[in-house]
């Protein structure tokens, strides 16, 4: 029964860390950066909620529209003022730069809400009780899954059938080549950032729905694991993103109950390098040569 | 229809482009010929406004297209199919089309796909294929039909035929005919003089950056410096 435990906690855990990888892995398709900043929107999306719903009395879903909406905002204002001059500059001093705006966020939001941790509401309670005293799944951890498989299922969708989704594809795979259709880049990464803020938000609520506690630093582990993840399947590939994030949520969760809680971290990160060795691309990463 | 008159690129301190002016008239195949880093490319991406020139003016259909963006002037009907075909590998072959067809309207595009796959027949047949699996002559056919998506009244080829074997060269030069007898407007950039020269109503004749030598495609065949130069005596 505990095994059956853990695969649950396991796939719960991973459909959140999909939810944030596919931020990194659709920004890094399109910009060709990381940017190390999308945990730290996390956080603040987590930190909207918290006070929407404990100071100003919201219902959960419009405390979580409200945050997503912040995040948007926030996502398209970071990339416009933090990224957008740097289009040209070397990819260091892009990673730098997101660097830098991770810490200032979390320098914000502590200097704004404090240090101290709080205890995030859960935005839904209780669980479904399997097997009495022995098996039993939280409604989060329901929540966290269904909610992966509709993003994945919207993504895929929005990516394939859409005129604009198409257009982000094509300008993922050829800036110039898409402007030279008539589609203006900046546009599309301003879009995909507001996208990926967007669920980056879902991510931080039900994370701290799940582990209810919230400082200022929240978002930087998962955010980390969750970028891990995106390499791990492959950065750049949207299936990807998903079969990392599970993974990574089931080999996390196996090595903090079958090995130990301290290694777990390390058990994640040998893993990826792992993988890397032997398929460096990540685990559905692509790699298409010229025609001649 | 376009009018460029005294452009002058840089890339950083290098001049590439040193005061180029040439005209393509409504209905002509004009054609740039030059060995490799004689500036033909870069005058190209200029026109679509992918580079900047510090002097001079590019005019096409008597609208200055200095300060409209890249992505701004295939609506003005200026298609430019890049050099090295650069279609979206990972796309279908449809959505390709699709892509070049972005700034029509919804409506327009059955059309366009129609006329596109009865010049292409062999994109209709691999519609729904991957474009990257396609093969290179395969590649180009889908890179020219992407740039026609546009309907544009001129189309700009760059190195239609680069990393192509003999026999498909030979095909896509017939396409180039074919648009041309169809009333296409074509600018072609061609490192295979004597291929473009043979399609030409008019060539400009380029060497480091500055144009050498114009006149129509079967005068500068003739001439004795571009035999010499470019078609191999």
């Amino acid at each position: 029964m505990s095994f059956l435990n853990n695969v649950i906690n396991g796939i719960s855990l991973g459909s959140i860390y999909a939810i944030i990888a596919l931020g990194y892995t659709m920004v890094y398709g399109i910009a060709k950066m990381l940017n190390f900043a999308h945990g730290d929107v996390i956080m603040v999306g987590a930190y909207v909620c918290f006070f929407a719903m404990g100071s100003f009395h919201l219902p959960p879903v419009a405390g979580v529209l409200l945050a997503m909406v912040v995040c948007t905002v926030l996502g398209i204002v970071i990339e416009r003022l933090a990224y957008k001059p740097l289009r040209a500059a070397p990819s260091l001093a892009v990673l730098i730069t997101a660097i830098g705006v991770s810490y200032l966020l979390q320098n914000s939001a502590q200097i704004f809400w404090g240090a101290a941790t709080k205890t995030f509401q859960p935005i839904v309670e209780g669980s479904l009780v399997l097997v009495p005293g022995q098996l039993s799944i939280s409604y989060v951890a329901i929540l966290s899954v269904v909610c992966c498989i509709v993003v994945m299922a919207a993504l895929t969708l929005f990516t394939g059938q859409t005129k604009m989704g198409k257009a982000m594809r094509a300008c993922s795979e050829d800036k110039g080549a898409a402007q030279l259709m008539g589609i203006d880049v900046n546009a599309t990464i301003s879009m995909t950032f507001a996208i990926g803020s967007a669920l980056a938000t879902v991510a931080g609520v039900l994370m701290c729905s799940a582990y209810p506690v919230l400082s200022p630093t929240t978002g930087s582990m998962p955010g980390i694991r969750a970028f891990t993840a995106a390499v791990f399947g492959g950065i750049g590939s949207v299936p990807g993103a998903l079969l990392g994030g599970i993974l990574l949520g089931i080999i996390e969760t196996f090595a903090k109950a079958y090995i130990s809680t301290d290694l777990s971290d390390a058990v994640v990160f040998a893993v990826l390098i792992i993988v890397l060795l032997v398929r460096p691309a990540g685990l559905m990463g692509k790699y298409v040569p010229e025609k001649v | 229809m376009l009018n460029v008159n005294d452009i002058n690129v840089y890339y950083g301190a290098i001049h590439a482009i040193k005061g180029v002016s040439f005209q393509v008239n409504v209905g002509e195949v004009v054609t740039l010929i030059g060995a490799n880093g004689a500036g033909k490319s870069t005058i190209l991406n200029t026109v679509c406004g992918l580079l900047h020139s510090r002097t001079g003016s590019v005019e096409f259909l008597g609208q200055n297209l200095a300060s409209v963006p890249a992505h701004k002037i295939v609506e003005r009907g200026l298609a430019h199919v890049p050099e090295g075909r650069r279609i979206f590998q990972q796309m279908t072959v449809e959505e390709n089309l699709e892509m070049g067809a972005y700034t029509r309207a919804r409506g327009d595009i059955p059309d366009g796909l129609e006329r596109v796959y009865q010049q292409f027949p062999r994109l209709k047949e691999r519609r729904r294929q991957v474009a990257g699996t396609l093969s290179g002559g395969e590649q180009q056919m889908l890179a020219m039909g992407r740039g026609l998506m546009s309907s544009p009244k001129l189309l700009m080829l760059d190195e239609p035929s680069m990393g192509l074997a003999p026999i498909l060269v030979d095909q896509i030069f017939d396409i180039i005919r074919q648009l041309h007898q169809a009333g296409t407007t074509i600018l072609l950039v061609e490192q295979n003089a004597r291929m473009a020269l043979s399609v030409a109503d008019r060539g400009y004749v380029l060497e480091t950056g500055k144009i050498v030598a114009t006149g129509t495609g079967e005068e500068l065949l003739r001439d004795e410096a571009v035999k010499k130069a470019y078609l191999g005596g």
